[in-house]
């Protein structure tokens, strides 16, 4: 397969076969992560810099190492503690940037489109991280990679996405991802957390939760931002827990074999119930593990396309 | 253009060639103890195979086999088009052993670095030998192959080809102009 890319800024520039291929070389990345020395020479001299305007654990984290293990030297600015409090815009901190000749910039950041405003005005790859409510495609990626891993398919499968799709970056991507890898995606959450016409994205929507993981083999738990717009949306965190909860007793309405998912950070007795979020169904840490082999790949390939033109 | 091919080797003269090399290299190893047989992606994999099974029926035992891929050694990266990335798989640890590195055509030795670089990463191993059913020359490093199953000398710009069947069974190399 020729993969003809620049940059990675959502899962929607890529076809089934390009996506396969991204999971084929995450499969790849992954058995390096199980060795004694856990480094490999492939991106010896490149510089990676994670530049994260929102604050995240995981994805940055996953991001430093799945470099490290590669060879290049990465690099971590967060917005807090950058010149983006003194005012500086994107463009600007980009440009400095870009004057130090990096290879890879890997960004998170709170404005939708950021990602691809960024891959415009740089001449070196831009690997989106996050992009306010629009893509998050290596949580996508890692989710289907995890998916392969435990179910030898994604093609055919139900999967159920529960819990504030308006907000969630992570959903757009998922859908996108997973229906272009032929699964039944059904959504379920409050209708104050559903966008109006979102079953344009190619989901269907559930009456309520129960019809959403029915037979599913996949249930997704999405976080609710309890920061953030959680306060407004739903009466009570009790209230939604009751109605969009998974439990021990609601996961029994999916199959046997469902795996349970959640992107973290886990909001245990909303969302998910302990009983579940460590249950014999839960693969959330298979996902954080994942994580790592799937954003070697993205950034193997982001510095492996160095002589492409533009997207 | 037109493409000439001109076949170097049939299928039992592969067998033949094969069926030497693993004597040589029991000879030379004084038995299997120790020896595991490593086959780089792809090619080296199924005649790493094939001596497996040939060095079974010579000596009864069955020595581990394992192949690597060395696509995240290559020293290329970005000025490569295909971007494919094969598997590692190799289920035992390779402190000191004896490991037989297999490819099937040797140029210019930069993926037998590559093997190397990669192999030593996994572990220490005793020593590491090669095998190479086809080796055509125009070295750029300082390596040499243990075993050969056939010297060519060739043109740069010629190509070789080592085909197989849909079982990975060698069944004949050519020479391409």
């Amino acid at each position: 397969m020729n993969f003809q890319h620049r940059h990675v800024l959502g899962i929607k520039q890529f076809n089934a076969t390009e996506l396969n291929f991204i999971l084929d070389t995450a499969e790849s990345f992954k058995e390096i992560n199980t060795r004694k020395i856990k480094k490999v020479p492939t991106l010896r001299g490149k510089t990676i810099i994670n530049l994260f305007f929102e604050a995240s654990t995981r994805t940055r984290t996953s991001f430093e190492i799945a470099g490290k293990r590669l060879s290049a030297d990465t690099v971590n600015i967060s917005g807090s503690s950058s010149s983006v409090v003194k005012g500086e815009t994107l463009e600007d901190t980009a440009r400095n940037i870009e004057a130090m000749h990096p290879d890879i910039i890997v960004m998170r950041h709170g404005a939708s489109g950021a990602a691809d405003y960024l891959a415009k005005r740089m001449s070196c790859a831009v690997v989106n991280a996050g992009d306010g409510t629009h893509e998050h495609p290596s949580q996508a990626l890692l989710d289907s990679f995890t998916i392969r891993q435990h179910k030898g398919k994604i093609a055919g499968l139900k999967v159920a996405i529960v819990g504030d799709i308006t907000h969630s970056r992570v959903v757009r991507s998922n859908i996108d991802c997973l229906n272009k890898l032929g699964a039944d995606v059904w959504l379920s959450g409050p209708k104050t957390m559903l966008p109006p016409g979102i079953e344009r994205l190619g989901c269907k929507l559930a009456p309520s939760l129960a019809a959403a993981i029915t037979d599913a083999d996949v249930v997704m738990m999405l976080r609710i931002q309890r920061e953030r717009q959680g306060k407004t949306l739903i009466p009570s965190l009790r209230e939604y827990s009751r109605y969009f909860g998974l439990n021990e007793f609601n996961l029994k309405l999916a199959r046997p074999d469902a795996i349970v998912m959640h992107p973290g950070p886990m909001n245990r007795g909303v969302e998910i119930s302990s009983a579940v979020a460590d249950g014999p169904q839960n693969v959330i840490l298979d996902q954080v593990e994942n994580g790592v082999a799937v954003r070697m790949a993205l950034l193997y390939l982001a510095a492996g396309g160095e002589n492409l033109v533009e997207d | 253009m037109a493409i000439e091919t001109t076949e170097i080797l049939d299928r039992s003269s592969v067998q033949r060639a094969l069926t030497r090399i693993a004597h040589e290299i029991l000879e030379h190893n004084k038995g299997t103890e120790n020896l595991v047989l490593i086959g780089i992606r792809t090619g080296g994999d199924y005649l790493a195979a094939q001596l497996q099974k040939i060095i079974a029926e010579i000596e009864g035992d069955k020595v581990p086999l394992g192949t690597i891929d060395i696509t995240m050694y290559r020293d290329d990266l970005g000025s490569r088009s295909d971007l494919a990335m094969g598997q590692t798989d190799i289920r035992f640890p390779l402190g000191d052993r004896k490991v037989i590195l297999v490819d099937d055509v040797l140029f210019t030795g930069r993926t037998i670095r590559a093997a190397m670089d990669a192999l030593i990463d996994l572990g220490r191993p005793r020593n590491i030998q090669l095998a190479i059913l086809v080796d055509r020359g125009h070295r750029e490093l300082p390596i040499r192959p243990d075993y050969i199953g056939r010297n060519l000398p060739t043109a740069r710009n010629e190509q070789i080809e080592v085909e197989f069947n849909d079982q990975h069974i060698p069944v004949g190399v050519s020479l391409i102009k």
